[in-house]
């Protein structure tokens, strides 16, 4: 027993609480938002330093022994992403205020941020297949109010398709934990990984794990189910926008990793495989979506699903070093798309329009607005100094090792693409002559900056902080790879 | 039995996905309504079915049913209530605003503006 | 727009109140019974929407003055606080408790923490339907 862990899921939970009732009083509502953001990230950061001192934290909820009651667990892999979030939801959310007008606020817009953060943070923590579902839902359902906010035709338009593709998802996951329980007979993730080496079903365990691979693989944006993200992603608001391209995505990757290394990796030759090829597809087909967009919303949402091809070939390549480089990779993922859509937010408010071949010269009026874009982009690809370059040293580390060629060719081929298509953004936007027509009605950044700023600060930190940073990583993957500890750690009470 | 509710099973699943494919909103609606009871009758079929036991244990009984399909389909019920209610005021949302039931009428990308 | 639904408001007067009455048996029983917080919140706000489609919406919310949406807010918070109970007395979270206390009248009587988290639910169930039912009902 341990309640530590339950804190990073309750305290979002009751400041999107108090904020309903504080819906009349802006100034209230924000501090309110302000704080909870803040006593959230830094609970957080207390429980990842916990656990990687201490060990893993359990709580079984209301004293229910393990098997049989919800377990939440809290391992570094899971803290890691909690705070990682929590950092995402912040940032976001001081974007929020200057961009999220009176009447929007008026319609519950931070309580369902916080909800979102409560789903997503209980998403990580949980121990128990199906109450990953019902945080999954959580998440979605604030998700759904979120993409709909403001209200404007694209966003009904997108929020429709939206909703009903991740309805059919939510059935096929029903449909999956109900396969799984018939055949395994229990749905807690340790008794599970305990449990299914015993089941000596490959067939049909197989044909639940590929169930599986589809529900998460439609919230992860895999190969051949990312056609729904570049529309739903670009139609929203900035800061929701990045709110969703940080995290909601992430949520069906780190449930890849977690059901993949630690459940169904029984029968790696054909799940793994699997796996490889599709992260290749995902890879090259999302960069090709990117090179192809001209809409800077559209450019960062294909860049999303290059980005999931690249984590999941870490979990496909199945090493430690692989697993430590995708974790590595979605941390800093996490971070820099969220960066990456609030700076594309400012640049379309500041150029007033999405279509770069409307757009030019922005860097002679909003220079800091630039570099700041400039930093994200080579941060993203993988340049040295900044955080994306370790990550993808340790991915093509752990695929070289494990004698994947190809596919180490393609990720580094389509990195080179990557660049491409982020700096087009740069060049058309940046660059050039400036559009007269445009200089007229251009919009303020103030505000805007410090919160991306952070984000990138951290995305330096946490490339040039590697030393420092490593060892919680590397912790994670040796603890997915090598799961007796978080067996022991929850059954053993 | 089993057979009886994957039969029925099976035929909810090809009304949800008929419903699902066809261009009005509200059958489409209907239709995730449905697929959601098709995959908790599945829940409960795979538990295992089992007459004249409630899936309560209480003391000193002699039979009982699993009680965690039906504690998983409750949950996933109550889940399926509330996405189905959002999706309906949407759906009437999206029909003022677009002046529309026809989901062919929603394609168009954010550039064609 | 006038129309003469004096059956349905007639009926509506019992219907409504026998509805409200076994939404409150349903919430009582369904500690060991069928029943419970959900179903009981769903079977109030029938009895709700039936009162608001018989007689008109002002004629209700004058009777009922009150905010749904801080309704679902308030129940969501019970049912929370209810579970954070656990570990403010050293407990893990949602741990439930429960005992017998010999009532008056009542005779032996169990009573359970469970059921101010039933409460919850029941609220914002109520909270969340009426929400629901009235963005749309007060659009025209």
């Amino acid at each position: 027993m341990n309640n530590l862990v339950i804190w990073p899921i309750i305290i979002p939970l009751l400041t999107g609480i108090s904020l309903i009732f504080l819906q009349k009083n802006r100034v209230a509502q924000k501090s309110v938002a302000v704080m909870g953001s803040l006593i959230s990230l830094f609970y957080a950061l207390f429980l990842a330093y916990q656990v990687k001192t201490g060990g893993i934290l359990v709580l079984q909820a209301s004293a229910w022994q393990a098997p049989f009651g919800i377990s939440l667990v809290a391992d570094v892999l899971a803290t890691l992403l909690v705070v990682t979030a929590n950092v995402v939801a912040t940032a976001c959310l001081y974007y929020s205020f200057k961009v999220i007008d009176r009447k929007q606020e008026q319609f519950y817009y931070y309580p369902f941020l916080f909800f979102l953060l409560t789903g997503v943070s209980g998403a990580f923590l949980t121990g128990d297949i199906f109450n990953l579902f019902v945080f999954f839902e959580v998440m979605l359902m604030s998700s759904y109010a979120l993409i709909v906010f403001g209200g404007t035709k694209p966003q009904l338009r997108e929020s429709v398709k939206y909703i009903a593709i991740n309805v059919l998802s939510s059935a096929l996951f029903v449909m999956a934990v109900g396969y799984l329980y018939s055949v395994v007979g229990t749905l807690n993730m340790a008794d599970l990984a305990v449990k299914i080496k015993e089941a000596n079903q490959v067939g049909l365990l197989n044909t639940v794990a590929m169930l599986f691979f589809i529900v998460f693989a439609l919230k992860a944006a895999l190969f051949p189910l990312f056609f729904w993200l570049p529309g739903s992603y670009s139609a929203p608001p900035a800061p929701i926008a990045a709110l969703f391209g940080g995290l909601l995505t992430k949520v069906g990757i780190y449930s890849l990793i977690r059901v993949f290394t630690m459940i169904f990796a029984y029968n790696t030759g054909y799940t793994h495989t699997f796996l490889i090829w599709v992260a290749g597809l995902t890879m090259v087909f999302g960069v090709i979506g990117a090179v192809a967009s001209m809409d800077v919303r559209k450019i960062l949402a294909y860049n999303i699903v290059s980005a999931v091809g690249f984590m999941i070939m870490g979990l496909g390549v199945f090493t430690t070093v692989s697993i430590a480089g995708a974790i590595y990779y979605m941390i800093h993922d996490m971070i820099i798309k969220a960066a990456l859509f609030l700076l594309g937010g400012a640049v379309i408010t500041v150029a007033g329009t999405a279509n770069l071949n409307k757009m030019g010269g922005l860097i002679k009026n909003h220079p800091t607005l630039g570099w700041l874009f400039f930093t994200a982009a080579v941060a993203l690809v993988g340049i040295p100094p900044l955080s994306g370059f370790t990550g993808k040293l340790l991915l093509i580390q752990g695929a070289l090792g494990a004698g994947q060629y190809w596919i180490t060719g393609i990720s580094l081929t389509v990195s080179l693409l990557i660049l491409f298509s982020v700096m087009k953004i740069f060049l058309y936007g940046f660059w050039g002559e400036a559009k007269t027509s445009l200089q007229v009605k251009q919009g303020s950044t103030k505000g805007l900056l410090w919160p991306t700023a952070l984000l990138i600060a951290i995305s330096l930190f946490l490339g040039l902080g590697t030393e420092f940073f490593y060892p919680y990583v590397e912790t994670a993957a040796q603890q997915l790879t090598d799961p007796s500890d978080y067996i022991n750690s929850v059954l053993k009470e | 039995m089993e057979l009886l509710i994957s039969l029925l099973v099976g035929f909810l699943f090809a009304s949800a996905v008929y419903l699902m494919l066809s261009r009005n909103i509200l059958r489409i609606i209907v239709g995730t309504g449905l697929i959601s009871h098709a995959a908790h009758l599945l829940l409960m079929t795979m538990g295992g079915l089992k007459r004249g036991a409630t899936p309560f244990l209480g003391q000193g009984a002699t039979a009982y049913t699993d009680p965690l399909p039906h504690a998983l389909i409750l949950t996933s019920i109550v889940i399926g209530f509330g996405v189905t209610a959002f999706l309906l005021v949407l759906a009437y949302r999206a029909y003022n605003e677009l002046g529309s039931a026809d989901i062919n009428d929603y394609r168009g990308l954010a550039e064609d503006e | 727009m006038k129309t003469n639904n004096l059956i349905l408001q007639t009926i509506t007067k019992f219907v409504a109140f026998i509805l409200l009455a076994y939404s409150i048996y349903l919430f009582l029983a369904g500690h060991h019974k069928p029943g419970g917080g959900f179903i009981a919140g769903l079977m109030t706000s029938g009895a709700l929407v039936l009162l608001y489609l018989a007689f008109d919406l002002k004629t209700i919310n004058r009777a009922l003055p009150y905010n749904f949406r801080n309704l679902a807010g308030i129940g969501v918070l019970t049912a929370v606080l209810t579970g954070v109970g656990g570990p403010v007395l050293d407990y893990p979270f949602l741990t439930h408790s429960f005992g017998y206390v010999n009532l008056p009248l009542l005779g032996e009587t169990e009573w359970a923490t469970a059921v101010i988290f039933d409460l919850g639910v029941y609220m914002t169930v109520i909270g969340i339907t009426l929400t629901i039912i009235l963005a749309i009902g007060e659009d025209s």
